[in-house]
Parts: C-alpha cells; sequence; structure tokens
C-alpha cells in the first residue's frame, strides 16, 4: 500500500465526524435539565464512541472495531434499562424529572 | 461513496443537534433515531455491515423503543414542553458551548495529528467478526452477557419495589 | 569557732521554713518567736564570731568554709562556701543584729496583722538571703541571695496585696531593680567568660594579673557590676523605685529599705573593689552618681509630706554618700557610714512607724505635731537618730562616717573640690530636712490624738538602735580630734586604705570645722522655717518661681514622669497593639485558611448533576490538554 488509495476516507474525517458527535453529546448532558434529554445526551455520546471504533476498525481491516462496538451496544442496553428503572423511581419520589431536585446527596 | 459519507454525517451531525435543542421530547427521542440511522449508513460505508445491522436492530429497534415506552408513561404533555423551554434560555448555552468548543478544539488536533490516512472500504465481513469474537474475545463475550444479567436483574428488582410503592401510595389514597 | 559561720545563714531559713510549713498551727506569739528568735540565734552567732575574729584573726585574715558542691557542667563548678573576712565580719554583725532588732519591733508593731506568720516568714527569708550575699564565696551564691533580697523585696512591699497601688509599687521595684540585675548577671558572665571563675577571691586576684588598668574587660566589667548596684541601691538613674517602696509595713521600710537591702549595691562594690580600680572611668563615674544621687534626693526629702517618703530620699541620698566614697577610693569610709547609717536609719524607721501607729495611719507630717510630750521615748529616740542623720558634731556616730567622707573628697586623689561641695551642701540639706521632719512632728501643737502608746518591744529596739547610733562612731575619729583609726584598720586586711594627698594641719581644721557647722547651720534653717516663722515658708514656697522648684523637687525631679513617658507608655502601647499577638496570627490564620478552603470545597459537593457533568468535561479537558502538551 502506497499513498492514498483512491475513493477511500480518510480516517481522520470519520474520527472528527465522532469526535463532533461526542461533544454534541456533551453539551447535551450539561445543559439539559430533563432526566430524560440527560440520559438521550449519554446515549448520543455511546453512539459516538462506538462510530470512532468502527472508524478505527475499518482504517486497520480488523474485526477488532466491530467487537468493541458490540460491547459498546451491550453496555449501553443494560445502562439503558437499569437507568430508565432509577428515572422511574426518581420520578415517583420527586414527582418531577427535574434533575436539579436530585441533589440529596449534598457535601 | 465517499459523497454518500460526508452527507450521511451531515444527517446525523444535524439530527443530533436537533435533539439536543428540542423541547418535545419525543420529538428528541425520534431524531435520535433519525441520527442512529445516519451513523448506520456510515457503518456500512466503511464497511462494517454487521455493525451497521446492530446500530439498527439493537439500538434504534431496541433501546430507543424502550425509551419511548418509558417516555409514554411518564406522559409528559404541552407543561412538559413549557417547562423545557423556560428552561432552555439561550443564556443557558454559553458556558458549556465554550466548554465544549475547547474540547473539540483538543480533539480535533489530537486527531488529526498523525499522517494521511485513508481507509479502504474494503467490507469486513460478518464471518470474521464472528469468528474473533468467539475467538481471542470470548471472555468478553461471557462478560458482556453477565453484564446484561445483572442490568436486567437490577431493572426487574427496582421495577417490582415500584410497582409495590404504587400500589401503597393508591391504598393509602383510597382510605382517606 | 569559724567553723559555725553557717549557723548564721542556716537559722534564718530554718526559721522560714518552719513558718512556712507549720506556722499555721502556731500561734500568733508563736509565730513571732520563731520569726524574732531565728534571726536573734544567728545574731548571738554572729557577734561570737565577730569577737573571735578580732581576738584571734584566722590566718591570711579570712576564713573559708566551703559547704557543698553546687553543681559541675563542663569547666564551671561553682560551690556553695561562706566566706569570712574584716568586711564579712562587720556586714554580718551589722545586718543580724539590726534585723533581729526590727524583728522584735515588729512582733509588736505587727501583733494584730492578719498575715503576721507571712510577715515573719518573708522576713526571714530575706534575713537568710541577705547573709548569704554577704558571707558568699563566689559571685554566683551571692547573686543568689540578691535574687532572694529582691525577691523578698517584692512580697513584703506588696505585704497588703488587696490594695492594688501596693501591688504596682512592688512591681515597680521588682522591674525597675531587674534592670540592675540584668546588667549584674551580664557582668557575671563577662567575668567568668575572661577569668575563668566566679570566686571573689580568684577574680580579683586574676583580674589584677591580666588586666591592666584602662583595659577594656575591667571597663565593661565594673559598669555592668556598677549597673546592678545602681539599681538595688536605688541610685540615679534607678532611683524611683524607693520612694514608693514605702507602700509596704515600716519595719519592712526600716529593714530592706534602709539598713540592709539597698546598701547591698555598696557592698559588691566594695567586694569587687579591685575591679574598679583598673577602670579608673567607672570609678569616676560612682563618685559622680553618688555625688548627684546625694543632692538630687536630700532636695526631694525636703518637699514631702508623707514622713517615710522624706526617710526614703533620706536612703537614697546617704546611699550617694556612700557610693560617693567608694568613687573616692574610700572603701571602708563606705562601710563605716553603712554601718552608722543602718543603725539610724532604722531608728528613724521605726520611731516613723511608732507614729504613725500611733496616730491610727496618719503619714502626713502636717497632720502631726506636739507629739514629744505624748511619745517621749519615741521622741528622744527620734531626735537622737535624727541628730545622727543630720551629723551633729562630735556627738553622734553620723558626725564621724560623714565627716570622714568629706574628708575624703577633698584629700583623696581622685577627689575634687566639686565633690567636697557636692557632700557638704548635701549635709547642709540634710541637717534641714532631718530636722523638719523632728520639728514638724514632735514640736508645735498637737494636731492628731495618739490612740494607742508602744510597749517595751518597740521601746527596747528603739533605745538600743539610738545608743548605738552615738556610740558606734567613735571607733574611727578624724585625726584633728583624735587619732582613732580603729576601723579602718580593722577594714585594711580586705579594703586597702584610700590614696591621700596629704593636707596642711589648717586646711585640715577648716574642712573639720565646715563639716561640723554646716549640718548645725541647717538645723538652725529648719528651727527658724519650720517651728519659728513657719509662715514664712508657706509664703515663700507659695511663690510662682519657688512653687515650680517645689513641684519639681516633689516629683522626684521628674523622673517618674521621664520613665513613663520614654518607656512605659510605648510598651504599654505596643503590647495593646499586638493584643492580637501577630505570631499567633500564623497559627490562627493557617487554620483559619484551612477552614475557609474546606468551606469553599465542600461547595464543590452540591449534589447537583449538571455540576458534576460540568466538573468531568472540565477534566476531560485538561485530560486531553496534558496529553497535547506532553
Amino acid at each position: 500500500m502506497n499513498g492514498i488509495p483512491p475513493h477511500s476516507i480518510p480516517t481522520e474525517h470519520g474520527l472528527i465526524v465522532a469526535a463532533v458527535l461526542f461533544v454534541l453529546g456533551v453539551t447535551g448532558v450539561l445543559i439539559r435539565r430533563d432526566i430524560l434529554f440527560v440520559l438521550l445526551s449519554l446515549e448520543i455520546m455511546l453512539n459516538a464512541s462506538g462510530l470512532a471504533f468502527i472508524v478505527a476498525g475499518a482504517r486497520w481491516l480488523q474485526p477488532d472495531g466491530q467487537i468493541m462496538f458490540i460491547f459498546i451496544l451491550a453496555v449501553a442496553a443494560a445502562e439503558v434499562s437499569v437507568g430508565l428503572a432509577l428515572i422511574l423511581w426518581m420520578y415517583s419520589w420527586n414527582r418531577t424529572l427535574d434533575v436539579d431536585c436530585a441533589s440529596k446527596m449534598r457535601g | 461513496m465517499t459523497y454518500a459519507f460526508y452527507i450521511a454525517s451531515l444527517v446525523a451531525i444535524a439530527a443530533t443537534v436537533r435533539v439536543i435543542t428540542g423541547t418535545h421530547a419525543v420529538h428528541a427521542l425520534l431524531y435520535f433515531v433519525v441520527s442512529l440511522l445516519a451513523v448506520a449508513t456510515i457503518f456500512l460505508i466503511l464497511g462494517a455491515p454487521f455493525a451497521a445491522a446492530l446500530e439498527v436492530i439493537i439500538y434504534a429497534g431496541a433501546i430507543m423503543v424502550l425509551f419511548v415506552f418509558v417516555m409514554m408513561m411518564l406522559n409528559p404533555g404541552p407543561r412538559s414542553v413549557r417547562r423545557e423551554q423556560q428552561w432552555l434560555t439561550p443564556g443557558i448555552w454559553v458556558g458549556p458551548v465554550i466548554l465544549t468548543a475547547i474540547l473539540m478544539a483538543e480533539l480535533a488536533w489530537v486527531l488529526t495529528r498523525g499522517g494521511d490516512t485513508g481507509s479502504s472500504m474494503e467490507t469486513v465481513t460478518p464471518r470474521a467478526v464472528g469468528m474473533t469474537l468467539f475467538g481471542p474475545y470470548l471472555l468478553g463475550v461471557e462478560m458482556a452477557s453477565v453484564l446484561l444479567l445483572a442490568g436486567l436483574v437490577g431493572a426487574y428488582h427496582l421495577a417490582y419495589h415500584l410497582g409495590r410503592r404504587r400500589e401503597r401510595e393508591r391504598e393509602g389514597g383510597k382510605e382517606t | 569557732m569559724f567553723e559555725f559561720i553557717w549557723l548564721i545563714t542556716a537559722m534564718p531559713f530554718a526559721g522560714f521554713a518552719i513558718l512556712a510549713l507549720a506556722g499555721s498551727r502556731l500561734s500568733r506569739r508563736g509565730v513571732s518567736v520563731i520569726g524574732a528568735g531565728s534571726v536573734g540565734l544567728s545574731a548571738v552567732v554572729s557577734i561570737l564570731t565577730g569577737v573571735n575574729y578580732i581576738f584571734q584573726s584566722p590566718p591570711g585574715g579570712a576564713y573559708t568554709q566551703p559547704l557543698w558542691n553546687w553543681l559541675a557542667v563542663g569547666g564551671f563548678a561553682p560551690v556553695i562556701s561562706l566566706y569570712l573576712d574584716a568586711l564579712s565580719v562587720v556586714m554580718v554583725v551589722v545586718v543580724a543584729v539590726v534585723s533581729f532588732f526590727i524583728l522584735l519591733y515588729s512582733s509588736e508593731h505587727m501583733a494584730r496583722e492578719e498575715g503576721v506568720r507571712r510577715f515573719f516568714a518573708y522576713m526571714d527569708l530575706f534575713v537568710g538571703s541577705m547573709l548569704v550575699l554577704v558571707l558568699a564565696d563566689n559571685l554566683l551564691l551571692l547573686y543568689l541571695g540578691w535574687e532572694g533580697v529582691g525577691l523578698c523585696s517584692y512580697l513584703l512591699i506588696g505585704f497588703w496585696y488587696e490594695d492594688d497601688d501596693n501591688v504596682r509599687a512592688a512591681n515597680k521595684a521588682f522591674i525597675i531593680t531587674r534592670i540592675g540585675d540584668t546588667a549584674l548577671a551580664i557582668g557575671l558572665l563577662l567575668l567568668f567568660v575572661h577569668l575563668d571563675t566566679l570566686n571573689i577571691q580568684g577574680i580579683l586576684a586574676a583580674a589584677a594579673w591580666q588586666w591592666t588598668g584602662g583595659s577594656n574587660l575591667a571597663f565593661w566589667a565594673a559598669l555592668l557590676i556598677l549597673g546592678g548596684a545602681v539599681g538595688k541601691s536605688a541610685q540615679l538613674p534607678l532611683q524611683t523605685w524607693l520612694p514608693d517602696a514605702m507602700a509596704g509595713p515600716t519595719p519592712v521600710s526600716a529593714l530592706i529599705h534602709a539598713a540592709t537591702m539597698v546598701t547591698a549595691g555598696v557592698y559588691l562594690i566594695a567586694r569587687t573593689h579591685v575591679l574598679f580600680t583598673l577602670a579608673p572611668l567607672v570609678q569616676g563615674l560612682v563618685a559622680f552618681i553618688g555625688a548627684a544621687t546625694l543632692l538630687l534626693a536630700a532636695a526631694s526629702a525636703l518637699t514631702q509630706w508623707d514622713i517615710k517618703r522624706v526617710l526614703a530620699y533620706s536612703t537614697i541620698s546617704q546611699i550617694g554618700y556612700m557610693f560617693l566614697a567608694l568613687g573616692l577610693g574610700a572603701w571602708s569610709a563606705a562601710i563605716f557610714h553603712f554601718m552608722t547609717h543602718a543603725f539610724f536609719k532604722a531608728l528613724l524607721f521605726l520611731g516613723a512607724g511608732v507614729i504613725i501607729a500611733g496616730l491610727g495611719d496618719e503619714h502626713d507630717l502636717h497632720k502631726m505635731g506636739g507629739l514629744r510630750r505624748k511619745l517621749p521615748v519615741t521622741f528622744w529616740t527620734f531626735l537622737i537618730g535624727a541628730a545622727s542623720l543630720a551629723a551633729l558634731p562630735l556627738v553622734t556616730a553620723g558626725f564621724y562616717s560623714k565627716d570622714l567622707i568629706l574628708f575624703t573628697a577633698w584629700t583623696s586623689e581622685r577627689g575634687s573640690f566639686w565633690l567636697w561641695a557636692a557632700g557638704l551642701a548635701g549635709a547642709f540639706l540634710t541637717g534641714l530636712y532631718a530636722f523638719r521632719m523632728v520639728f514638724l512632728a514632735f514640736f508645735g501643737e498637737a494636731k492628731s490624738a495618739v490612740a494607742e502608746r508602744p510597749g517595751r518591744a518597740i521601746h527596747v529596739p528603739l533605745i538600743v538602735l539610738a545608743v548605738l547610733s552615738l556610740v558606734s562612731g567613735f571607733i574611727q575619729m578624724p585625726a584633728a580630734i583624735a587619732p582613732v583609726t580603729v576601723f579602718s584598720d580593722f577594714m585594711s586586711a580586705s579594703l586597702p586604705p584610700v590614696k591621700m594627698v596629704p593636707v596642711s594641719w589648717p586646711l585640715e581644721i577648716i574642712l573639720l570645722l565646715a563639716a561640723a557647722l554646716v549640718p548645725v547651720a541647717g538645723v538652725i534653717f529648719a528651727w527658724w522655717f519650720f517651728l519659728y516663722r513657719p509662715g514664712l515658708t508657706t509664703a515663700f514656697v507659695g511663690r510662682p518661681a519657688a512653687a515650680s522648684i517645689h513641684r519639681f523637687w516633689f516629683i522626684g525631679w521628674g523622673f517618674d514622669v521621664l520613665y513613663n513617658a520614654l518607656f512605659v507608655r510605648p510598651f504599654v502601647w505596643a503590647a495593646r497593639i499586638n493584643r492580637g499577638d501577630f505570631v499567633d496570627l500564623i497559627y490562627r490564620g493557617t487554620a483559619w485558611f484551612s477552614a475557609q478552603l474546606a468551606a469553599s470545597l465542600s461547595g464543590t459537593q452540591s449534589g447537583m448533576i449538571r455540576r458534576y457533568a460540568l466538573g468531568i468535561t472540565l477534566g476531560t479537558i485538561f485530560a486531553v490538554g496534558l496529553v497535547l502538551v506532553l
């Protein structure tokens, strides 16, 4: 392999896209006050990191990227299910989804 | 092919922006689904068909559906839209945007430091993925299954006690 | 016989120990018996020792009795040992005998005081310390006695401690003498460092051999010792504490602040006379201090209305005479004056105590009068004491000692006309103020009634001291009258005679007449201005110029005001500013800062999820930044 093969996508561009999606997810976590939206933004971040793995795997033509993506997917699934259950609990206690109200662990 | 990649990326980014700026919960969820589909397209372009399939089936199909169900349970309605509008003032964007801009700049610089390389866009077949998954990464597979089991048990446990609590509340409400 | 000299100091200490430990179980009578008796035994032993010394003097004129080793650190190994020579004999006998009579007087005078046990305990401790001071063989033991008498002085001035004024007077005395004590301590260090010993005779021998006359070290050693002496003996510039020390009971004033403690400085200089001979500048300073102080104090004594303050200033003035003698090199003359002064000053104070107690605690001379009929014994003894103080010629002991000093002021190699003139002026003033006291208190019409008459325990000491004030002078007479030099011969073993310029016979007679007649003139002036025509005096003092001089002399020539402005006020101001104690602030500041830091850090634990997310983001930025940089 010498030089850039024709019709290929530069890896940096893919990684930049992943970074942009990740940063958007961070922004969402910092801004939103409704806990469902916070969880959603977390999902955005997870998805973005998965994209980064796939891009890397495609670069090296190895299946490891996709395997990491599978693991990330498993984690996201487990996290979402437990997280949503906790959100339901929080709603039943505080009668609101305002994340600022869940501040009982004050120092 | 490359144009498809850039178009799909733009779609994903735009959809994500709509997710984080939206006030209606369900709309935001649906925008996220669009973003997920766009990312799946990117996977396909990059030669990872298995990952694309998983993205659509599991992420968009299972996880987001779960999200939609819970959201429906919590029954947001127009009141929550108004609340979100109250909370999402323009002033609130300033700080986080600055921070994330810094982060973006740093990431961009880190990621583009290497030489200019390209991906060859050859497909990595599901077969290759499967053989590697149950080969060197077997332990990871088992751990993931344990993780999912833990998630399952946790969710069930929480839901059970939630149900009991709701019952008690209803009975308490009925007695008075 | 000399082996018993340790008893001289041990018995008062034993008295102190008994009174301190078991005194509350004794009756008042028992307390005074132990208190006065222990000192009485000590006086008996000292007299016997003195007699033994006169008739069977030990070889070399001195006897040393080492008692035990005090400590041994490196090359420094002082020994508790007592040294007896002619000077010690005189000092010990005078101190012990006068102390005994004063304590005998106290047994009646202080009989109804509440703290009588405390009084006798402190007095015994004092007498013991003073005797240690006088008998000490090395300067360290002397310093121990020095500090001991300072402590007892403080305790006894503040005897009636419930009154704040007394406490303040005690503090003032202690602090001012402390300044002198510090100088003395530095002098001791200097002597030890350079001469390797603190044994007094050793120091004198080594100094005479190692330091030539006018050497720098001798100058500083002598100057520092002078500093200590000036503090303890209340001379310029540290004389301000003695008039205020009159706040203590009268026996305390008699013993400590007249006869014994204040003369410790004189003793110290006489003991270390070799150092002063090697430092002529300092010796000149001693004479100057003596002359200036005697005039200053005599002028102040003239203006006081409190009888005890008159006597206090008089003490300062008479010790000025002793310093003058020391400065002239007339060591034995100074000790001779010390001896006569101890007798008549103690007598005057005891008499004043009788008057004050008899009139119901009245100190003001202008409120006394006509007491010579009511208190006859007191009157005659007080008169004798005042006559001795004024140095009335031929009959009083004071005349012989003062005349010796005046004569030496003229004839000594270190003497000068001005020193002699100062002494003579002082003699005039002394006669004036002494008999002002007598005339105001005992003559004229009675202004207050006498509440009680003294008993035998008071009269006996008065009479004995009066007799001593008369006869103790006959052992040293001027050559013009009779060639009696018993005292200086006795002292010549330890104190060298003064070097004198020979004077012609007529001059000697003139000097003698001057010394004799000037005090008499003072007495006549006192009679004229205070008894015969007291109206003249009040008119004279009423004039503005005279009144301001009177006021100036009354406040002790402004020294108190000066020291207050120079030292006390700035110190109190600095202490007030530092009330927050800026050094402490460092520690408190550290604690405060930690508390502030904790408070601000605990603010980060708000429990708000978005804040935590913010923290995570910041951390990520920082971490990625690190990757970039490193």
